[in-house]
């Protein structure tokens, strides 16, 4: 049994926790309708390192995973807030 | 006995013959590469021959031969589907699958045994009614059947009142079929390498690369090819080789597990699948019970194994059939599926030039192998995907045109 360390709920069963897919940016509401079928449909599916939404079912927890999809190993937990706040600073530095 | 066996076996008159033809050197250039020697690529490369006289033509395979999910699946073929896109193919690939014995010379152990779809709820018998008109209509054996007609088809069925998810009926499939799924590969294999194609096993492709004037390079482990044309059949790495072409899939790459039971005296004649219990299971003419059920709850590329793939499986199993209780799992082992959102195969055409696509082959593909093999080779021959693919085609995600497959394998209802 794999265990999940959730930031709310602390190591939990793997069962207990759904993946809802891969972190990806919302296009504007207006975007041409090819970028909103990409973000309906396409994933990058990458085998490796990656960040992805998962819930913790019983307490409807929304949180973010990193996970390398080859190893199966889990790498780190973290609330969604600080994720957001983690990839604008990265953002800050590439000045993006 | 024995001494008549020595002696057919020592005289010349009877050699042993080769079964594939020895391999050839890789060369530069190629008319159609194609990418991947599962049961997909391999058909394919057999029409392009057949059908179409195209022989210059390599099969690079980064394993061995048939070694992904060709070897994986529970060998299940059937063609009572929810779509008509997907009734039709299907069945076209059952039509095909019938007379390939034959046709490849090789025994594929081809057995009908019907197939049981059964339903568990009100709304499943509702959907089975669904499935059983839509292939009526389109010409596909297949009914629902209460109770009174199970108790007849599959005697060994619990059909106790007495459990979690009590049987209502079933739909019933009587042309459902298991076949030997190496046996598929290797003889599309031999029927190509007899007509010229090569097939380069340990060849894995690093890198794709178009050029101007339409010819594809490849980058491999051993030295780089220019092909005319290129077809993907890489099902479980689809996305991770069309990222090297620059194309994004539909597709999220996800285990599915599978096992085998012990071998038991032959109790088992139908093909049981529950869509409520995540669960199909067969009995193979070697007596093992071949079981397999959903696909695991998140994205992986490991074919590791897992406990609670078992203990969830066998937990319904035995609902199914309680008298299993003491029968041991001889082996387990997992598979990398393409899941794409609609259920249903991404064929055909892709925004590269020459490059042609066969991926999304989720839970469905070994029963597809010969009607893909052999849309495939038309679609690499003339530039233009047959009919019967073009629902399929990549370009539906862009046009919010998906086929939402739901009869496809264990996809609850």
């Amino acid at each position: 049994m794999k265990i999940i360390n959730c930031p709310l709920n602390g190591p939990r069963n793997a069962q207990e926790f759904v993946c809802a897919g891969e972190v990806v940016e919302e296009p504007a509401q207006d975007a041409a309708i090819d970028a909103w079928a990409d973000y309906v449909f396409l994933e990058n599916n990458l085998k490796g390192v990656v960040h992805e939404w998962w819930c913790h079912v019983a307490s409807s927890y929304w949180f973010i995973v990193t996970r390398d999809t080859a190893t199966e190993e889990i790498i780190a937990t973290c609330p969604p807030a600080d994720f957001l706040a983690m990839q604008k600073e990265t953002k800050g530095v590439d000045g993006a | 006995m024995p001494l008549g066996l020595l002696k057919y076996g020592i005289r010349r008159k009877y050699k042993s013959e080769r079964y594939f033809p020895a391999a050839k050197p890789l060369r530069d250039t190629y008319d159609v590469v194609i990418i991947g020697g599962g049961g997909h690529g391999l058909a394919c490369a057999y029409y392009l021959a057949r059908d179409w006289g195209i022989t210059n033509v390599a099969v690079l395979e980064k394993g061995w031969l048939a070694s992904g999910n060709t070897a994986r699946n529970t060998a299940i073929i059937r063609s009572n589907y929810l779509t008509p896109e997907g009734a039709l193919f299907y069945e076209e690939s059952m039509r095909l699958y019938r007379s390939l014995a034959g046709e490849l010379g090789i025994n594929l152990m081809y057995s009908e045994r019907g197939h049981l779809t059964l339903a568990h709820t009100d709304a499943a018998i509702r959907t089975s009614r669904w499935r059983a008109e839509v292939n009526k209509h389109l010409g596909i054996d297949s009914a629902l059947v209460l109770r009174d007609e199970l108790v007849k088809l599959c005697p060994e069925l619990n059909l106790s009142e007495d459990v979690r998810y009590p049987v209502l009926g079933a739909l019933y499939h009587p042309p459902g079929a298991i076949a030997r799924h190496d046996a598929v590969a290797w003889g599309y294999a031999r029927g190509a390498m007899h007509r010229g194609i090569e097939i380069h096993q340990q060849t894995e492709v690093t890198g794709i690369r178009n050029h101007g004037d339409g010819s594809i390079e490849l980058a491999t482990n051993r030295g780089s090819i220019t092909a005319g044309k290129v077809v993907q059949a890489v099902a479980g790495m689809s996305s991770e080789v069309a990222r090297m072409a620059g194309i994004k899939l539909p597709i999220r790459s996800v285990p599915l597990q599978a096992c085998v039971s012990e071998p038991l005296k032959p109790f088992l004649d139908p093909i049981i699948v529950s869509g409520s219990l995540h669960i199909y299971v067969s009995q193979s003419a070697r007596g093992e019970l071949v079981m397999g059920g959903s696909t695991d709850p998140y994205p992986l590329y490991s074919t590791r194994s897992s406990l609670d793939f078992t203990e969830g499986l066998m937990a319904n199993m035995l609902e199914l059939f309680p008298f299993l209780q003491k029968a041991k799992v001889l082996r387990q082992w997992a598979g990398i599926a393409d899941m794409t959102p609609d259920f249903s195969p991404v064929m055909g055409l892709t925004p590269v030039r020459n490059y042609y696509i066969d991926a999304g082959w989720g839970t469905w593909g070994f029963k597809a192998t010969p009607v893909s093999g052999f849309c495939m080779a038309e679609t690499a021959a003339t530039g233009k995907p047959p009919a019967l693919i073009k629902a399929f085609e990549f370009e539906r995600f862009d046009r919010f045109e998906q086929v939402g497959e739901r009869g496809a394998a264990s996809v609850g209802h």
